[in-house]
């Protein structure tokens, strides 16, 4: 065994706690050496069960263990339902103890705002690095001043589509407008092959696909100053056109669906399109022999992704955006920025990109240049998604209130009451007033 | 010798303060009533005080707030879901009370026959209520599963169903599955309790009625279902205040939808005050089942108390 004399102790761990308070990250791992933390800092890492299982593996068994050596510190890593995570973070916030980073999704952390750490210092590091992050990252992430939580990643929703089955009905190109794709959904339903879609109170699917399709009529929540305009004539043609679209041309289960729910009618083939992150597609990609159509190919070969289809207003989308947030009950600050700063770094951070296979876009622009959107062409539109897709609470800014009437699920369930007989009026003003009471 | 000598010792000692104390009565009753005490007061007390301060400030999560008053309850009446899960809440409680004990009376006078493997059946009985809840109901919301559900696929290969049942997508019907998961979880609550009641119940009584010429009905009516009733009102008082607060089931099944139409009290309360982060708002949905609890549990034990004491 070597022989550490006290001078060399007291030379080696004062180069590596110098090197860790001056240089950052890019001094830990030119030292090699941990910094200087507590022996037995322990740090609580609470994310979402990743759709793209491969990722937490590569978390658990590979980036983790490295992790903890670099930076010298013991991280456990926790997931959870993503539906989870919000009663998670309240727990934490009001008990005064829980994990010391959070994953959460889209605007939520401005619901926390005041117990949260500032982050600027390694977003904004990591955001020039990187080649600026998407105006959509900043307004879910930052409250107008600070950076309340480090950006993570996009998930783009596109609808994964079964290129043979829209062949089938006349159909080759992707509906591009929403009476196109009424029509098309309307033909498929009448041959057993609905359209699914959730209007359930579920994070992902649900929102990103009732936002971006009340924009799409020209209905928004608020003006910029945060007047409610949701009763409009234009949200009103919206929430009608959507019971006859319901009716016509979706699986009217869809109602009771969570985030999964979809995954798994699609690959069981009861539905021929959904509105989904790429998780369908790569779990096809991941288990070829396991999902065959009923000609008897892949199931991969045969889906494709589409936008959402435009409206009388345009076209847009709302991707599930994901972010890590640091609550100020953490007694581990500097060690969950230097583990966020760690993971960030283009080397670990492409591993997990890489693992995603497309499914999570990240949130800086030079990553469009990464090699994996080249790889598969089936993927291919999930590049940009960071460039598009406006953020809740449009055409005013994504905050609190705004991040409220999403985690009330009020625009969802505006159309899945309309969709569930109550007459359309009545669906809107009832969102009206709910909406009235947040943005007072 | 040396007994004698350890006698005369004890008898000459002084009792040690803390030995006299505890030879007084009214000290010894309060010593052995402090652990129920500290209990009560650190799970039940507490955390019903702390619910009504926050439910008369506007605090968020992680922002204290200020006192308001009885805005938040001025605020949950005028709002349409904490209305629509009142009534839930009644007609959830009501109708599976009325299920539990009529099918729990039901099983308890079928389990006190004299029949083989009658140990082992009233033990498998009691299965629905020894699962964890939210394992059972994981098994439930697979059944009835929009898209997967078995109950749908067994109901059309036998004809009765063309088309599928919409169990979760549609209101009523979601109402329906999680009080037929709920009735399903109770009745063996019921059943085992009203059993043990049946079992206090002298059999001379009905055999006296029966000489008397009482038939069947007539004995169950004015023999056992007289003595029955102390232990049947405790049983529902129990019930009744368990499924008003109950939680799990539609947690898990249906998360209060579609569009909010299953939500109870509990559940809109968690959805506000954790999932949204209002928690002065969740709190006071919180504690308005209080009032109807209280009237509920107060009638019924003066009911049992007049029962007990004819």
């Amino acid at each position: 065994m070597a022989r550490v004399t006290r001078r060399k102790f007291l030379k080696v761990s004062g180069a590596g706690a110098l090197a860790a308070k001056t240089g950052g990250m890019a001094a830990i791992l030119a030292t090699g050496r941990a910094p200087a933390y507590a022996q037995a800092t322990t740090l609580n890492w609470l994310r979402w069960n990743d759709f793209v299982p491969a990722s937490d593996q590569l978390l658990r068994k590979e980036l983790i263990p490295e992790g903890e050596k670099v930076l010298g510190i013991k991280i456990n890593l926790e997931t959870v339902n993503g539906n989870d995570l919000q009663p998670r973070i309240t727990a934490g916030i009001q008990s005064g103890a829980g994990p010391d980073l959070v994953m959460l999704f889209n605007n939520h952390p401005q619901l926390y705002a005041a117990s949260l750490v500032d982050m600027s210092d390694v977003a904004e590091a990591v955001g020039k690095a990187d080649g600026g992050y998407y105006p959509l990252v900043k307004s879910n992430s930052n409250d107008g001043k600070n950076w309340i939580s480090m950006p993570w990643t996009i998930v783009g929703g596109m609808i994964a589509y079964r290129k043979s089955w829209f062949e089938e009905i006349g159909s080759p190109e992707f509906p591009d407008t929403w009476e196109k794709y009424r029509e098309v959904g309307a033909k498929l339903k009448a041959k057993g092959r609905p359209l699914g879609q959730t209007l359930g109170h579920t994070f992902g699917d649900a929102p990103t696909f009732t936002y971006p399709y009340l924009w799409s009529w020209g209905g928004k929540e608020v003006e910029a100053d945060g007047k409610v305009v949701i009763n409009s004539k234009e949200t009103l043609e919206s929430v009608k056109f959507m019971t006859g679209f319901w009716k016509e041309a979706h699986d009217e289960g869809g109602l009771a669906w969570d985030d999964t729910n979809n995954n798994r009618a699609f690959l069981s083939q009861t539905i021929s399109a959904t509105l989904n992150g790429a998780s369908i597609y790569i779990e096809s990609l991941r288990n070829p022999d396991k999902y065959i159509t009923e000609k008897g190919a892949k199931l991969n070969t045969d889906i494709l992704h589409a936008a959402l289809p435009k409206g009388p207003a345009g076209q847009f989308s709302m991707h599930t955006y994901f972010s890590h947030a640091l609550p100020k009950y953490s007694k581990n600050e500097k060690a969950a920025k230097d583990l966020l700063k760690w993971v960030h770094s283009k080397d670990v951070y492409e591993k997990w990109f890489v693992s995603q296979k497309g499914f999570a876009t990240p949130p800086a622009a030079d990553w469009e240049k990464h090699k994996v959107w080249d790889e598969d062409k089936v993927m291919t539109p999930y590049k940009v998604a960071g460039r598009l897709g406006r953020t809740p609470g449009y055409a005013g800014p994504s905050n609190a209130k705004a991040a409220e009437v999403l985690s009330k699920y009020i625009i969802t369930d505006m159309y899945a009451k309309a969709v569930q007989g109550m007459p359309a009026e009545e669906a809107v003003k009832w969102a009206e007033s709910e909406l009235k009471k947040i943005y007072v | 010798m040396a007994v004698q000598a350890i006698t005369t010792t004890l008898g000459e000692a002084p009792q040690p303060r803390r030995q006299r104390l505890l030879e007084d009565e009214r000290w010894l009753a309060f010593f052995l009533i402090v652990p129920t005490m500290v209990l009560l007061g650190m799970f039940i007390a507490y955390p019903f005080v702390r619910g009504i301060l926050l439910s008369v400030t506007n605090s968020r999560v992680g922002v204290p707030g200020d006192f308001v008053g009885l805005a938040n309850f001025h605020k949950i009446w005028n709002d349409s879901i904490f209305r629509t899960s009142v009534y839930n809440t009644f007609l959830y409680t009501g109708v599976t009370t009325v299920f539990k004990l009529s099918l729990g009376l039901w099983l308890a006078m079928l389990l006190n026959r004299n029949f083989k493997g009658k140990a082992f059946t009233r033990a498998f009985i009691l299965l629905p209520f020894i699962i964890p809840t939210v394992l059972s109901t994981f098994a439930w919301k697979w059944m009835f599963d929009p898209t997967f559900s078995v109950l749908n696929w067994l109901l059309f290969h036998v004809g009765a169903i063309t088309g599928r049942i919409n169990w979760m997508g549609d209101p009523d019907l979601a109402m329906i599955s999680i009080i037929i998961v709920n009735i399903w979880r109770g009745v063996p609550f019921f059943a085992i309790s009203l059993l043990a009641g049946l079992q206090t119940i002298s059999p001379e009584l009905n055999e006296a009625a029966a000489i008397d010429g009482a038939k069947p009905w007539q004995r169950f009516w004015h023999v056992t279902w007289p003595l029955l009733l102390p232990v049947t009102m405790v049983v529902v008082l129990f019930s009744v205040i368990q499924t008003f607060a109950d939680f799990q089931i539609v947690y898990v099944m249906t998360g209060g939808g579609p569009a909010n139409a299953t939500h109870l009290f509990a559940t809109y309360a968690y959805q506000i005050g954790i999932g949204t982060g209002l928690l002065s708002e969740g709190a006071a949905i919180s504690l308005a089942m209080f009032p109807v609890l209280l009237l509920v549990v107060v009638f019924q034990l003066l009911y049992i108390r007049r029962v007990e004491t004819r």
